[in-house]
């Protein structure tokens, strides 16, 4: 029987046959010296030409050589500031933003040094946090024109594809030229159970290239040198801490999936469905149990129905779903399609957070090493090992802080100077607050929200007030033939649709407009949008931007910026490149739907408004007038 | 490259391999490399026994006919009727056909039929230097559906594991292939190693480390050592399961313990393994010099699972007749045969 099959994967398989020929080919000279008989017997005979290489092998070899070339320079070399450790990390972006691993940036806290193969270190900032998924955003400072990665559809690799790794294990970099280790991708999709009570890698890939500690944080290519994942972790076991032919990577998919919430500099959570599954022996996958305050409920997910797809992808089995779910961002809403007695639906749901955030915040400080050694100080050992305990899913990474006498080798800095002093400029990029990673980059993030709401319809139309009058809103328009006026002012809100009004003074009426699906759950929208527009984020409340995140289940990820109203949650959901708000949801009880209002245009005017709950439009507005006045209206 | 001093033996063999082998390098067309999926249709995760002391309870085997044999290592995962999943995520209970102690090797049946498989060539054309797939379930990573993990190296040598006796806790003393990857992890044994062509080359052996210097060793067994264990397990040439139509004879006519000799240790667990405790003087066993700690793992050639099959195989046995048993001792497996 011939089980060949004649159909090389793309790059990968053709790969292999070639370089297989390279491999014994390299090893034929010194055997033609010392056993002449077996080069004789295996080969074309020995003389003194030189080895002549076949084309092809030659052509894959420079493929190769070429690949590394385009891979290595956004390739980085991650170390703590006196030396408490390092990785790796990998650069996406020519500002200078970069991927690494939680547990590689947690011993660093917010400021850390990256060297780069072209023998320069920078400067980095911590940005943003996935302690669940193990990632960790930094930005690398002084340059716009940083080399960075080509990302790959990790979808689309598969088992036996060539791959590598590029990074600095056991902090081999300190000439800040990177290691590469090439291998095989030896599975896709694994899904490996939370490590500790946090960790979770869902969707991950496995690779038989040699990664040691320090490599976490790193990239793994394609053997193109596009970016196919974020190297974390190996299994290690009884042989110790080093490569044992098993490591995994985070998907690049997942990586790209978290970006913008990472961006915002929060400390960021996963998503769950709210229902448990198990893959049915007579095929497909159900749900075995349900939350009924989960939205998955709401939209009409019932014990018994079969899961047949989350975002797109075909989902068979417990497994399946796990990891689709794994490499969600709480608070995104996704398609799901499922069938349930025999009725198949397709709805976007809304997914919850894995953790509540004290829960999180618990959690990830529990997994943090200790903090460096403080000279003057005994040294607090007791801490370090929490994670060893696991015996074949342990993390990879930070090497130093689980070897003493490495710690021992660190020179006191002075009396009193034990924290590396970080430099003025880069103190500038640095602002703690709980809850977040660092929030001067939900700042920027902030002040990129409230430019663009600003400039955009219909704040453009009037002429900038000043902040102490009071101004008010009111938009007439149509609903079929019935006429809508709609007002809002500071503690004024009104409807009036046909014969129907209804006019509220507190922010709590409107919270119960919105917890019973009224339509006047459009008011608080707009009041929100033009409080926004008033005040800035700064001063509306509790503002934060959120990320990026799909709209009603669709791409591209829309920017997402959230802000405490009354008792209500308010976000408001912008197209990522014209920065024009498309959706503006208030959310009252997290157990019922939020009021959606969708903002419907024509160019960059608004034409309509739409007031949702769930699936249901409530209120459809065709605007003819929207106006604003410097107090209520009458 | 240098290879461990070579017995004479196995340079010969090697050298007749590398007579034999067909080189494509020498042609234009450059070899086919095997599709990784094609491979992983035709390996199995397998499930039994272990989970405490640092004992997986998961090893990996493969397929070797369209009807459900399935080749693996035999180890102590198989002391419970193991239960297979194949690549396509379909669950069997499997039934061990065969064992061969002195290959490590076991074949197990599962009720199955047009199975993608491995064929088991007359041929064996693999050498030092060659590419290879190993594909196996190590550390247990596929879980579910998902298919076993590949990983890809060379064959850095073949050659004999028992040039230092000791050295290697191992019964085998064949030829192996020496493999430049970290291929034997926990549960990579009966994995599966294919050359470039994805033929079958070999399967991965149980973890082995250098008493001598704590290396681990990185190894297959070569596919025409086992072949014909293999073909004569699938055959039913020489099947372990024991011959239910042997009748059970009367106490008084047929075989026990003490007709043999044998006192076995004490008979505490469900499934008490068939360790010999002492053996009575004058007797067949202390005539084929058995020992206290061997081992009793064949019985005529039937496995002896525990002390109970090992009961019940006596009684259906002639007492006038002779025994033979192959047994376990140290890393030693040997056959004797017992005669009253």
């Amino acid at each position: 029987m011939n089980h060949r099959v004649n159909r090389p994967l793309p790059g990968s398989t053709a790969m292999l046959a070639v370089v297989c020929f390279a491999l014994f080919c390299s090893g034929h000279p010194s055997h033609g010296q010392d056993e002449g008989p077996l080069a004789a017997a295996g080969q074309a005979p020995i003389d003194n030409a030189p080895i002549e290489l076949d084309p092809l092998l030659r052509s894959a070899e420079q493929a190769r050589v070429a690949a590394v070339d385009r891979a290595r320079p956004s390739a980085v070399s991650v170390f703590v500031p006196g030396g408490g450790g390092g990785g790796s990390g990998v650069l996406i972006s020519p500002d200078g933003y970069a991927l690494t691993n939680f547990h590689v940036t947690s011993p660093a806290g917010t400021f850390m040094r990256c060297g780069l193969s072209d023998g320069r270190v920078y400067d980095a900032v911590l940005v943003g946090l996935d302690p669940v998924g193990d990632l960790a955003m930094i930005r690398l400072l002084g340059r716009d024109d940083f080399p960075y990665a080509t990302m790959a559809n990790s979808l689309q690799a598969r088992a036996g594809d060539w791959c590598m790794v590029i990074g600095n294990p056991f902090l081999l970099a300190t000439n800040l030229q990177p290691t590469v280790t090439w291998g095989i991708l030896s599975g896709v999709g694994r899904y490996q159970y939370p490590s500790g009570t946090l960790l979770e890698y869902a969707d991950c890939l496995q690779t038989d290239a040699s990664i040691n500690p320090g490599n976490s944080g790193g990239p793994i290519y394609n053997d193109q040198g596009a970016l196919l994942g974020i190297v974390g972790r190996c299994s290690f076991e009884k042989r110790g801490r080093v490569n044992v032919g098993v490591g995994y990577a985070i998907s690049i998919n997942q990586a790209k999936n978290f970006l913008g919430y990472l961006r915002s500099g929060r400390i960021v959570d996963h998503a769950t469905l709210g229902a448990t599954v198990t893959t049915d022996p007579d095929g497909g996958v159900v749900v075995s149990n349900i939350l009924e305050s989960s939205d998955a409920y709401r939209r009409g997910l019932r014990y018994n129905a079969q899961i047949l797809e989350i975002d797109g992808r075909v989902v068979t089995t417990a497994n399946d779903v796990q990891n689709v779910l794994g490499t969600f961002p709480s608070g995104w809403r996704v398609n799901i399609a499922f069938r349930h007695q025999g009725i198949t639906t397709r709805v976007p749901v809304r997914l919850m957070s894995v953790h509540r955030q004290d829960e999180l915040l618990a959690k990830m400080a529990s997994a943090l090493p200790p903090p460096p050694p403080v000279p003057d100080q005994p040294e607090d050992e007791g801490e370090g090992e929490k994670n060893d305990g696991d015996q074949d899913a342990e993390q990879g990474g930070e090497e130093e802080p689980k070897r003493p006498d490495l710690k021992r080798q660190r020179r006191p800095t002075g009396h009193g100077g034990a924290k590396p002093s970080i430099p003025e400029a880069v103190a500038d990029l640095i602002v703690q607050r709980r809850g977040f990673a660092n929030y001067h980059f939900n700042q920027v993030e902030q002040a990129r929200f409230i430019g663009s709401l600003r400039s955009q319809f219909p704040a453009n139309q009037f002429a900038e007030t000043e902040e102490s009058k009071t101004t008010a809103w009111t938009i007439t328009g149509k609903t079929g033939d019935a006429q809508v006026k709609l007002s809002v002012a500071d503690d004024q809100y009104a409807i009036l649709v046909g014969e129907t009004a209804m006019r509220a003074t507190r922010r709590s009426e409107l919270f119960d407009a919105v917890d019973t699906d009224s339509i006047a759950g459009i008011l608080p929208a707009l009041d929100a949008w033009r409080t926004m527009l008033k005040l800035g984020p700064e001063k509306f409340g509790e503002a934060y931007y959120q990320g990026t995140m799909p709209l009603g289940g669709q791409r591209p990820l829309r920017d997402c910026m959230v802000g405490l109203y009354g008792e209500m949650e308010v976000r408001w959901l912008s197209h990522p490149e014209t920065g024009l708000v498309e959706c503006i949801e208030v959310v009252a009880d997290r157990d019922s739907d939020p009021a959606e209002l969708w903002v419907l245009r024509e160019g960059d005017d608004i034409s309509g408004l739409e007031l949702r709950y769930g699936t249901d439009v409530a209120l459809n507005v065709s605007i003819s007038d929207w106006t604003q006045t410097e107090s209520a209206p009458q | 490259m240098r290879y461990r001093p070579f017995h004479p033996f196995a340079l010969a063999v090697l050298l007749s391999l590398v007579c034999l082998s067909i080189l494509p390098v020498a042609s234009a067309q450059p070899p086919v490399a095997p599709d990784a999926r094609d491979v992983q249709q035709r390996v199995v995760k397998i499930y039994g026994a272990g989970g405490i002391k640092g004992l997986e309870a998961y090893q990996s085997g493969f397929l070797v006919s369209p009807e459900g044999h399935v080749a693996t290592a035999w180890s102590y995962v198989l002391d419970v009727e193991p239960i297979v999943v194949l690549d396509d995520g379909r669950r069997f209970e499997s039934k061990i056909v065969g064992i061969e102690p002195s290959l490590e090797l076991a074949v197990l049946k599962i009720d199955a039929s047009d199975l993608p498989y491995f064929k088991v060539d007359k041929e064996f054309n693999a050498q030092w230097g060659d590419p290879i797939l190993a594909v196996s379930n190590l550390f247990g990573i596929a879980a579910g559906n998902e298919p076993a993990s590949v990983m890809q190296g060379i064959i850095a040598g073949v050659t004999n594991l028992d040039a230092r006796r000791g050295t290697f806790q191992t019964p085998y003393r064949g030829k192996v292939l020496i493999l430049d990857l970290i291929a034997n992890n926990p549960g990579a044994a009966g994995g599966a190693v294919v050359d470039a062509d994805g033929r079958l080359i070999g399967m991965l052996g149980k973890e082995l480390r250098d008493s001598g210097t704590g290396v681990w060793l990185n190894y297959a067994l070569p596919i025409d050592a086992l072949r014909t264990a293999l073909g004569d397990i699938i055959a039913g040439r020489a099947t372990t399961v024991p011959k239910e139509n042997n009748p059970v004879l009367r106490r008084d006519q047929s075989h026990n313990l003490t007709t043999l000799g044998v006192v076995l240790v004490p008979n505490v667990l469900e499934s008490t393994p068939a360790y010999i405790d002492a053996v009575l003087p004058d007797s067949p066993a202390a005539e084929a010099k058995l020992r206290p700690d061997d081992l009793i793992l064949l019985l005529d050639g039937q496995r002896v699972g525990d002390q109970q099959t090992l009961i019940d195989l006596l009684r259906r046995i002639d007492r006038r007749d002779a025994v033979s048993v192959t047994l376990q001792r140290g890393n030693e497996v040997l056959p004797v045969r017992l005669q009253p």
